[in-house]
């Protein structure tokens, strides 16, 4: 039995927001299965009382004094845009028409 | 060819101070060897004649005027195209970027411009940093200049293969799992992986935020060393940076001595799947540093069998959410805004035509890891075994100082060789990935050429955290006996490339 069907990759497209293509999933979801099936080595691994590690080295939070810094201006900001208009990025509609 | 072109960054900084020659003529030596052999190498994604060359005459400027340079003040670099350098296209390798001039410089880019270092334009990678030999860009592959028909590694390949093709003397790469070691191996170049938050990742374009290190790449250990102490060092700006004083790592390279140095060889990585040539020479070369008074001994870690597949789950579980933000509303790629699609559908088409195959597979890799139901089976218990490879890490450093392998279980090999074959790509980095879960510091140094192919091999030493100097001392060490063997460095081995201009 595959660790992940075509279908639950379809879903996971849809979840990550990529448009795939039939051919990509045909391509992708044995590989996936693949991959998948191989990271699944670690659960040999016997970690029941070992704490998760999620940074290499310990963190703390860093904060800085509350005052005005240069930052980028409006035209710097919005020069990489798509498509901009009035000093806002401008953007496809957001909702969906019934 | 021009002398110029062939001088390490050390002996360039020397002719400049003793008014041998100038910023501009070293920088267009550069630029003419680009132009002559960068259509065979591919090492440039974008080459910025008109800023190089003005960085390099504000240099001599300066420097006719009397000021006090920084070290590297006028030698040329290439910087790998992850890194932002403001009004310059940065892209990552993808096309979900084309044509982006970033509004800002990364602080990487702002130090470099800071020592003087003239920045000849940017290298070609695989796609966000997502593979192993470049093959992964979108704007082709990078060829190795030992071999054209070979890959040169990933995913900064393009870095390292501008050293191997004289087109520059020093280069920037960003390791993640491998990405500046690896091709430094296959490209018989030095790659050094600093200690995870000993470089700024400010400006950095995001792979994996908990591993993503920048570092330096060069011909030479003292030349990667240079590199190394002017971008080096706290940023207020990298909320992981280290507030620390940089390792003294250009005093390591200038004195290279290894008598004493405890050396221990990681049983694990070798044996089975490691080629012949690779291993004859990794093992003369842990002679050859006994030879040098160091003690060597074997030792066990034995949790790195696990970290290549805890790797696949952490990163592309980072990767996922890092990537969220291509999202084809605030710069890049935009596809499908025909008036009548929502915004999620524009984004959706945005990422489909904007990601190549790589990036989807491992953006949804991730996202299955972090998925509710498969979280603790997956990437819960990937941290768990991150835990278990750094306490290998710091048993060995109880008994050892710096421990060594081979940088890459086989030597470079032929383009589309493994490109379909994911696991067996992602095998490359079998050697290099423990030190980014760990975030100790590594580093690749030649050590020869392969029997079977004649390719470089690449000899991987890793020291503790904010030990990165014991890097730069065995490689120093290891560099001037082979250099001594050979009558120079491996990188005089290297074939000519054809002149196409």
């Amino acid at each position: 039995m595959p660790s992940i069907t075509r279908e639950e990759v379809a879903h996971l497209a849809r979840l990550a927001r990529i448009e795939l293509t039939d051919d990509e999933l045909d391509h992708l979801a044995p590989q996936l299965d693949q991959i998948i099936t191989w990271v699944g080595q670690v659960s040999q691994v016997a970690a029941d009382d070992i704490p998760p590690t999620s940074h290499a080295l310990p963190l703390t939070n860093v904060m800085r004094a509350d005052e005005n810094v240069p930052c980028l201006t409006p035209e710097q900001a919005l020069s990489g845009a798509p498509a901009a208009e009035e000093q806002r990025f401008r953007v496809p509609r957001i909702l969906e028409e019934d | 060819m021009s002398d110029l072109i062939r001088k390490t960054a050390a002996e360039l900084a020397e002719l400049m101070t003793s008014g041998q020659a100038s910023s501009v003529e070293i920088t267009q030596a550069h630029l003419d060897r680009i132009a002559a052999v960068d259509a065979d190498v591919h090492a440039f994604l974008h080459i910025d004649t008109e800023g190089a060359l003005a960085q390099a005459a504000a240099v001599d400027t300066r420097r006719a005027a009397g000021e006090e340079l920084a070290p590297l003040a006028g030698v040329p670099l290439a910087l790998k195209d992850v890194l932002t350098q403001e009004g310059i296209p940065t892209t990552a390798g993808s096309k979900i970027l084309e044509g982006w001039k970033p509004p800002y410089d990364s602080t990487m880019v702002k130090r470099l411009k800071a020592a003087g270092i003239v920045i000849l334009g940017k290298t070609n990678m695989d796609e966000f940093a997502m593979g192993s030999s470049t093959e992964n860009s979108a704007y082709g592959t990078t060829h190795n200049p030992w071999d054209l028909g070979r890959i040169p590694g990933g995913s900064g390949g393009g870095s390292s293969a501008a050293l191997a093709a004289y087109e520059a003397p020093l280069a920037i790469g960003t390791d993640t799992g491998g990405s500046i070691r690896q091709p430094g191996a296959f490209t018989g170049t030095v790659g050094v992986k600093p200690t995870y938050g000993g470089t700024s990742r400010y400006g950095l374009i995001a792979l994996a935020s908990s591993l993503d290190t920048p570092g330096p790449c060069a011909r030479t250990t003292l030349d990667a060393a240079l590199l190394h102490e002017a971008i080096a060092g706290y940023d207020p700006m990298d909320s992981t940076s280290i507030d620390q004083p940089v390792p003294a790592v250009v005093a390591a390279a200038r004195n290279g001595d290894v008598a004493g140095l405890r050396v221990g060889v990681v049983k694990e990585l070798g044996g089975e799947g490691y080629q012949p040539g690779v291993e004859a020479r990794f093992h003369e070369a842990v002679e050859l540093l006994t030879k040098l008074g160091a003690e060597v001994v074997e030792v066990s870690c034995p949790h790195f069998q696990y970290a290549l597949p805890a790797y696949y789950l952490i990163l592309p579980s980072e990767a996922s959410s890092n990537l969220a933000k291509f999202d084809a509303m605030r710069y890049g790629l935009r596809v499908g805004d025909d008036g009548t699609n929502s915004a999620e559908k524009v984004m959706n088409l945005t990422r489909e035509a904007g990601f190549g195959a790589e990036v989807k597979r491992r953006i949804m890799l991730g996202t299955h890891a972090l998925s509710s139901g498969y979280y603790d089976a997956y990437y819960g218990q990937a941290q768990k075994v991150r835990t278990l490879i750094a306490r290998d890490f710091e048993n060995a450093y109880h008994q050892v100082d710096v421990l060594v392998s081979p940088a890459t279980p086989t030597t470079a090999f032929a383009i589309g060789d493994r490109i379909d074959d994911p696991i067996a790509m992602y095998k490359n980095d079998l050697c290099t990935i423990p030190s980014n879960l760990a975030g100790n510091a590594a580093a690749s140094f030649p050590c020869g050429l392969a029997d079977e192919d004649n390719m470089p091999v690449g000899f991987h030493v890793m020291a503790p955290v904010l030990r990165d100097d014991l890097c730069y001392t065995v490689g120093a060490a290891l560099e001037s006996a082979l250099a001594e063997q050979w009558g120079g460095v491996l990188m005089t081995k290297a074939p000519e490339l054809e002149v196409t201009r």
